[in-house]
C-alpha cells in the first residue's frame, strides 16, 4: 500500500487532487481511498488531504489520519515554512512542490528526494483560477505522476478529465506541462 | 447493470437513495452531510431521479414535510448530521406513531458546543429511544447499501429506520462503490405499498387524540413490530446477498471462533481495529471482533450466544452518557447480564470529536483488556496526559483563571 499526502491552502484544489490521483490508480484496476483532513473550509487556510493506493489484488485498507506517508504534494512553498509538513515523511519519499526554484534551493534534507514544479504559472498559462487564486492541483500532479511512476500518465489524464468540473483539456495540458518541466536534483 | 465507481460515503447515501427511488426528499444542508442533499437535488433537478425534493427551513421541517409525504404514500427520504437530527427529534417521534416507514441517513458528528463538525456517535444514540430502526455502516458500499436493507425491512414493520455513517471518515472519503443494477434493486425492493394513504376521495383523520384505552395497545405494537424486525433484518440481509451480491447480517464477526478476549465496535474505527485484531493474533493472543450493524431493534439473543463464556469482553464507545458510560457499553452489559457464564464487560470511550481511532488505539485497548483485573463502566482512552483510565475521583471543581483585563 502507498501512502500520500497532500498539503494545500483552500481553494488551490488539494482535496481534488487527492480524488483524481486515487480516480487514476482506481481506473487502473488498484483499490484506493481518497479522503480530506478537513477543518471548516477557508481560502487560504491551509487544508491537507490523503490518498491510499493498494498493491494490486489488494483491498485491505485502515481509515485514519497517514502519519507516515511514503510521497507528499506541497501545493504552496510557503507552507514548508510553517506547520512542517515533511513530519513523518519515509526515508527516500518524494516531495513535489509547487516552485519556480530548483529543488536544492528549498533545504529540504537528503533523505528526501525532492522535485519542483511552477504549476503556479503553468495554471496561469492554461487559465486555471486566477492571478490571486491559481488552482494548481493538476499541474502538480503531471509532476508527480513523472516522478513518482506510482500512475500511468494515461491514467491520470483520464481522471483528471473525469474528476475536474470544468476546463478538462486545459486541466490535462497543463498536468503535461508540468511532467515535461518538473525538476530534480537527479535524472528521472 | 452495476458500476463500480469511485465515490465518498455522502454520494454513496445520495445514490442509495436513488436506487431506492425515493419519491420525496426533504432535507435541509449541514455539515458534514450537504453533499448527499447537494447531490439528490441535482439528480431530482435533471430528471435522472424522478423525485419531489422539498427545501425547507430547518430539519424539523424537514421531517415534517417527510412524515407528511410518507402518510401520503410516497417512498420517502432525507440526511441530516449532529445539531440537525436534534432538531428533528420531536418529528422522529411522530414518525414512529404515525407507523410511517421513512429512511434517513444520519452522519454522525459531535454535538455543540464547543462546535465541532467531525465523528462521534453521540448525536445519532441520543435518538436510541425514539423507536427508529439504526443501523451503522462501516464502509462507503454499506452507507449505500444499507438504505436499501433498511427500506426493505422499514416497509414491512411500518416503523421508520435510520443507517449513521461516521462525519469524513465516511461521509467524506472516497472508495471504490458498487452501484447496483436498478433491476435487481427493483427485484429486491418493490414499491412501497402502504397500508393507508392520504385520499381526497376518502378523507380520514390521522394524528388525532387517543385515549388511555388505546394508547398503551398502539405503543405495544410498536414495540412488537420492532421485535419482529429483528428476524426480518435477517431475511433482507440474506436477500441482499442473493439479490445483490453482498449478505448483511445485524452483528459481524470477526475472528471470533475461538477468541477467549472480544473487542466490541460499531461504525467506521471498526477497520481499524478488525487490523488491530490481526495483528494481535499474529502475536498469539487469542481476541474477537464483535461489530454491531443492528443498533435497533439490538440482537440481543445473538449478542448473548456470541459473548457467552468468553473471558472478557470489551466495548468501545465513540459517545458517551455522562454519569455512567459508553451507551454501546450498557447495550452489552444489559444483554449479558445475568447470564450464565457471562464474561466481564469493559467500556472503553475512544474518539470523542473526531479524535484519530488508530489501528494502534486498538491495541491499547486490547493490550489493557488483557491485563486490567477490574472491569470498568468507562475507561478513557486518549485524553491528552491521561493514560487510559476510569474517570479521576481526585480532581479540583475550580473555575477558569480569569482573563487578563487590558488596561
Amino acid at each position: 500500500m502507498i501512502e500520500l499526502r497532500i498539503h494545500g491552502r483552500g481553494g488551490q484544489g488539494a482535496v481534488v487532487a487527492s480524488k483524481t490521483l486515487a480516480q487514476a490508480a482506481f481506473l487502473a484496476g488498484r483499490y484506493v481511498q481518497s479522503y480530506p483532513d478537513y477543518g471548516v473550509e477557508r481560502r487560504g487556510a491551509p487544508v491537507v488531504a490523503f490518498a491510499r493506493i493498494a498493491e494490486p489484488g489488494d483491498d485491505v485498507f485502515v481509515r485514519q489520519d497517514i502519519k507516515e506517508p511514503h510521497h507528499l504534494l506541497v501545493l504552496d512553498p510557503t507552507l514548508l515554512d510553517s506547520g512542517n509538513p515533511i513530519a513523518g515523511l519515509r526515508d527516500g519519499g518524494w516531495v513535489v512542490v509547487n516552485s519556480p526554484d530548483p529543488p536544492q534551493s528549498l533545504g529540504i534534507v537528503t533523505r528526501f528526494r525532492v522535485a519542483t514544479v511552477d504549476a503556479t504559472r503553468i495554471a496561469m498559462n492554461h487559465g486555471l483560477g486566477t492571478a490571486a487564486q491559481p488552482v494548481v492541483n493538476t499541474a502538480i500532479l503531471g509532476a508527480f505522476v513523472r516522478v513518482t511512476e506510482i500512475v500511468e500518465m494515461d491514467d491520470l489524464l483520464r481522471a483528471i478529465t473525469y474528476e475536474v468540473p470544468t476546463m478538462e483539456e486545459e486541466n490535462c495540458q497543463a498536468a503535461r506541462d508540468a511532467f515535461d518541466s518538473v525538476r530534480t536534483e537527479v535524472a528521472v | 447493470m452495476s458500476e463500480r465507481l469511485l465515490l465518498t460515503g455522502n454520494h454513496a447515501a445520495a445514490y442509495g437513495a436513488m436506487l431506492a427511488r425515493a419519491e420525496v426528499i426533504s432535507a435541509y444542508p449541514i455539515t458534514p452531510q450537504t453533499m448527499i442533499v447537494e447531490l439528490l437535488s441535482e439528480m431530482t433537478a435533471s430528471g435522472r431521479l424522478p423525485a419531489k425534493f422539498i427545501t425547507v427551513e430547518s430539519e424539523h421541517s424537514a421531517m415534517a414535510a417527510c412524515v407528511g409525504a410518507s402518510a401520503a404514500g410516497a417512498r420517502t427520504y432525507t440526511a441530516t448530521s449532529g445539531q440537525g437530527l436534534a432538531l428533528m427529534h420531536e418529528m422522529l417521534h411522530w414518525a414512529v406513531g404515525a407507523r410511517l416507514p421513512i429512511v434517513l441517513t444520519n452522519v454522525s458528528r459531535a454535538m455543540a458546543p464547543g462546535w465541532s463538525i467531525w465523528s462521534d456517535q453521540s448525536d445519532i444514540l441520543s435518538q436510541r429511544d425514539v423507536g427508529w430502526m439504526m443501523l451503522f455502516a462501516e464502509s462507503v458500499q454499506e452507507a449505500q447499501d444499507f438504505i436499501l436493507w433498511t427500506y426493505r425491512v422499514a416497509e414491512q414493520v411500518f416503523l421508520p429506520g435510520m443507517v449513521g455513517m461516521d462525519a469524513f471518515i465516511l461521509s467524506h472519503t472516497a472508495e471504490p462503490l458498487i452501484v447496483h443494477d436498478q433491476e435487481a434493486v427493483d427485484a429486491y425492493l418493490p414499491k412501497f405499498d402502504p397500508l393507508y394513504d392520504l385520499d381526497p376521495a376518502e378523507p380520514r383523520a390521522y394524528g388525532g387524540l387517543v385515549n388511555r384505552d388505546h394508547y398503551f395497545e398502539m405503543r405495544y405494537k410498536i414495540y412488537e413490530n420492532m421485535d419482529r424486525a429483528g428476524q426480518l433484518l435477517v431475511e433482507a440481509g440474506e436477500e441482499f446477498g442473493e439479490v445483490l451480491g453482498h449478505r448483511y447480517t445485524p452483528l459481524e464477526g470477526f475472528m471470533l471462533d475461538d477468541a477467549d478476549y472480544v473487542i466490541v465496535s460499531a461504525g467506521a474505527m471498526t477497520s481499524n481495529i478488525r487490523q488491530a485484531v490481526r495483528d494481535l493474533r499474529e502475536e498469539g493472543m487469542k481476541v474477537g471482533l464483535l461489530r454491531v450493524i443492528a443498533f435497533r431493534p439490538f440482537p440481543v439473543d445473538e449478542v448473548r450466544r456470541i459473548l457467552t463464556g468468553r473471558t472478557k469482553v470489551a466495548v468501545l464507545d465513540r459517545n458517551m452518557s455522562a454519569g455512567h458510560s459508553g451507551i454501546f457499553a450498557q447495550e452489552i452489559r444489559s444483554a449479558m447480564l445475568g447470564q450464565p457464564d457471562a464474561p466481564p464487560i469493559y467500556g472503553y470511550v475512544v474518539g470523542i470529536g473526531g479524535r484519530d481511532v488508530r489501528v494502534e488505539t486498538g491495541h491499547q485497548v486490547l493490550h489493557d483488556l488483557l491485563t486490567r483485573e477490574e472491569p470498568e463502566l468507562a475507561l478513557f482512552v486518549g485524553l491528552k496526559g491521561l493514560p487510559i483510565g476510569p474517570v479521576r475521583k481526585d480532581f479540583e471543581i475550580k473555575p477558569l483563571a480569569p482573563l487578563e483585563v487590558m488596561q
